[in-house]
């Protein structure tokens, strides 16, 4: 099994290169206001490895330039330059550049990198971030690491020009899990969990065809998930350590045999939202992983679901159809004041609440088709509609709140097709996602250590 | 448990028609050599489903009832059809069952297995209310994860909003 662990990268900064005297210009920032999307073009060129080097280094200094490449295009706020249109070859890393050959090509900003195998065999990566207009070195970074985390490197190099250059931090370095969509010999669904990097590579699963895994989700070390499974005959929230593989049911519903669904963490790692059915219906319960306690928290006859944490972990967003059809609702973390937030036409449901704090991501059901939205968790009812189609489900927030990702479906006429997609929150940045077959229920891990 | 539903369905289809088809003339030439084997070992001729059978409960009660969009009441077909059920499984107490209850895709993934637990346990209140003993009748929720039918057309999201009564232990075969 993949798994992936901390590993130990010795970061450093790079001395600065003699600089020339910065010219008065405002700095090179990504404009990430919501609503539109003005990427900025980038060229990225392969990480240098030294002269007589073997052609190992020169291998991964070409990957680790087409991953950071791809990473930074497919975040929608960067504009890679054709490496075709490249006029100096980067040579040495700690030379300055000849800015007006990347100016011309309307590069705005210029990343060399450099590759290097020491002694002990470990690779040492280092690179360099420019701004060609004000020939400024924006950053300079050195990672050390064992030669095949070289993908990793990849990773926290687009993290860091991605901060650098956009003032938020970034996604890159990260896993997905999610439902692997497929069907048995007699036609009957088998839903497996499956694991990736966020852009595809890594690919593996995480339970087996015996039974159903549905509605996965980290926890803040990223090395523990809840699911859904179907082990135990009926849905029943389980924990799974990405780590040594064990899993187990987190409580038994106090034997009544019910379900219990989806469980999300608290941001302390100890505590976690669930639903699960007393008395023929959905409340929603807290659950302390240490205690092993269940303390229920809504008690209403109608059913609530899809209980979140807000980042802070003082509040919980969930589900309910005590209005009649489903609505959002929001309560204090210890079940009281619960206040209806969402108030457009159509059912609401799934709301995740944006890492960031200020806005819950929803799914809503009205006339036929599905809509993946963002609305204020202040209660203010401002909503925005992300992406509107045949179906949509499982919103999950990129760490930085940035990016959503979500199920979707398409008819079809053999049944509706399941895929995952992102979307920038401006709406925009539509982006199917890389996985091995159908696929639904993404769950996003927080960055990486 | 499907495939059992099918056969019988079919076979009975095939007795119905027998008899409502016209029969031709006999031909005038008739042979007279028994026809019927009369050795007492033999099985009769099939009649229908085994009392007390799988097959018996689906085609003479009903094995499932159906629910509106997003609704878990029932309807008059269904409780009519959950009485059936009741009164079948009067004559066979020692007959345990499951009741599953099924959400149409047009819903998300937690919202229709909580829909599918509403839909199960409306269908075991009112065959409890119907004299059957609580302790007979495990429930469960498949939400839109068994479905019945996979297009993407109204008919076949109807049949899908169901609560199927399945046959754990103590039926005839």
């Amino acid at each position: 099994m993949m798994t992936v662990r901390p590993f130990a990268a010795f970061i450093a900064f790079l001395a600065a290169l003699v600089s020339a005297p910065a010219l008065a210009q405002t700095p090179l920032r990504v404009d990430v206001t919501e609503g539109h999307l003005d990427p900025l073009s980038i060229a990225i060129t392969d990480f240098v490895s030294a002269a007589g080097a073997d052609g190992r280094e020169a291998e991964i200094g070409s990957e680790i330039s087409r991953v950071v490449t791809s990473n930074l295009a497919t975040s929608g706020l960067f504009d890679p330059v054709d490496s075709a249109a490249f006029i100096e070859e980067i040579e040495d890393i700690d030379l300055r550049p000849r800015f007006g050959d990347w100016r011309v090509i309307d590069a705005s900003a210029l990343l060399v990198g450099r590759v290097q195998l020491d002694d002990a065999n470990r690779m040492v990566i280092a690179f360099r971030l420019w701004d060609t207009a004000t020939e400024q070195q924006l950053l300079g970074l050195q990672f050390v690491s064992s030669p095949d985390n070289w993908r990793r490197i990849a990773h926290k190099v687009s993290d860091a020009v991605y901060e650098r250059l956009t003032g938020e931090s970034g996604y890159f370095d990260t896993r997905i899990v999610y439902v692997s969509e497929g069907v048995g010999p007699d036609g009957e669904p088998v839903r497996r969990l499956a694991a990736m990097d966020q852009d595809g590579a890594n690919p593996s699963f995480l339970t087996d065809r015996g039974y159903m895994a549905l509605l996965p989700n980290y926890s803040p070390s990223a090395q523990q998930i809840t699911y859904v499974s179907f082990r135990d005959g009926q849905a029943t929230s389980y924990l799974y350590d990405l780590e040594t593989g064990r899993q187990e049911a987190l409580f038994d519903n106090g034997g009544t045999g019910g379900q219990s669904l989806s469980a999300r963490f608290h941001p302390n790692g100890r505590e976690l939202v669930v639903s699960a059915e007393r008395r023929g219906g959905h409340d929603i319960f807290q659950f302390d992983l240490r205690q092993r306690t269940l303390r229920q928290l809504t008690t209403h006859p109608s059913d609530d679901v899809e209980p979140s944490y807000s980042p802070g972990g003082r509040q919980v967003v969930f589900s309910s159809s005590r209005s009649g059809q489903s609505q959002l609702y929001v309560m204090n973390a210890d079940g009281t004041d619960p206040v209806r937030i969402s108030f457009g036409e159509g059912r609401y449901t799934t709301p995740v609440w944006s890492p960031r704090g200020d806005l819950i991501a929803f799914t809503k059901q009205h006339q036929g088709r599905f809509m993946l939205g963002v609305i204020d968790a202040n209660g203010s009812g401002e909503e925005r509609i992300l992406y509107d189609g045949y179906f949509v489900d499982t919103p999950a927030w990129s760490p930085n709140g940035r990016v959503i990702l979500f199920t979707r479906g398409d008819a079809s006429p053999t049944g509706t097709d399941y895929s995952i997609w992102s979307v920038d929150l401006s709406g925009f940045n539509l982006r199917r996602l890389p996985t091995q077959g159908a696929a639904s229920d993404p769950a996003w891990s927080p960055l990486i250590d | 448990m499907k495939r059992f539903a099918f056969a019988a369905v079919a076979a009975f289809g095939l007795l119905a028609s027998a008899c409502a088809t016209p029969q031709p003339e006999p031909e005038p030439e008739i042979d007279t050599t028994p026809v019927v084997d009369t050795t007492p070992d033999r099985d009769p001729q099939p009649t229908g489903p085994v009392p007390g059978s799988l097959e018996d409960f689906e085609v003479n009660a009903g094995d499932r009832v159906f629910y509106g969009f997003d609704q878990y009441t029932l309807t008059n077909e269904a409780r009519a059809t959950l009485r059936r059920q009741a009164a079948w499984l009067s004559s066979y107490p020692g007959v345990r069952i499951l009741v599953a209850g099924n959400a149409d895709e047009r819903g998300t993934r937690e919202y229709n297995l909580a829909l599918g637990a509403r839909r199960a346990n409306a269908a075991r209140d009112y065959l409890v209310s119907q004299g059957v003993d609580p302790s007979r009748i495990e429930t469960v929720s498949y939400g839109k994860e068994n479905p019945v039918c996979r297009q993407s057309t109204e008919e076949c999201w109807a049949r899908n909003r169901n609560a199927t009564t399945v046959i754990q232990s103590g039926a005839n075969s």
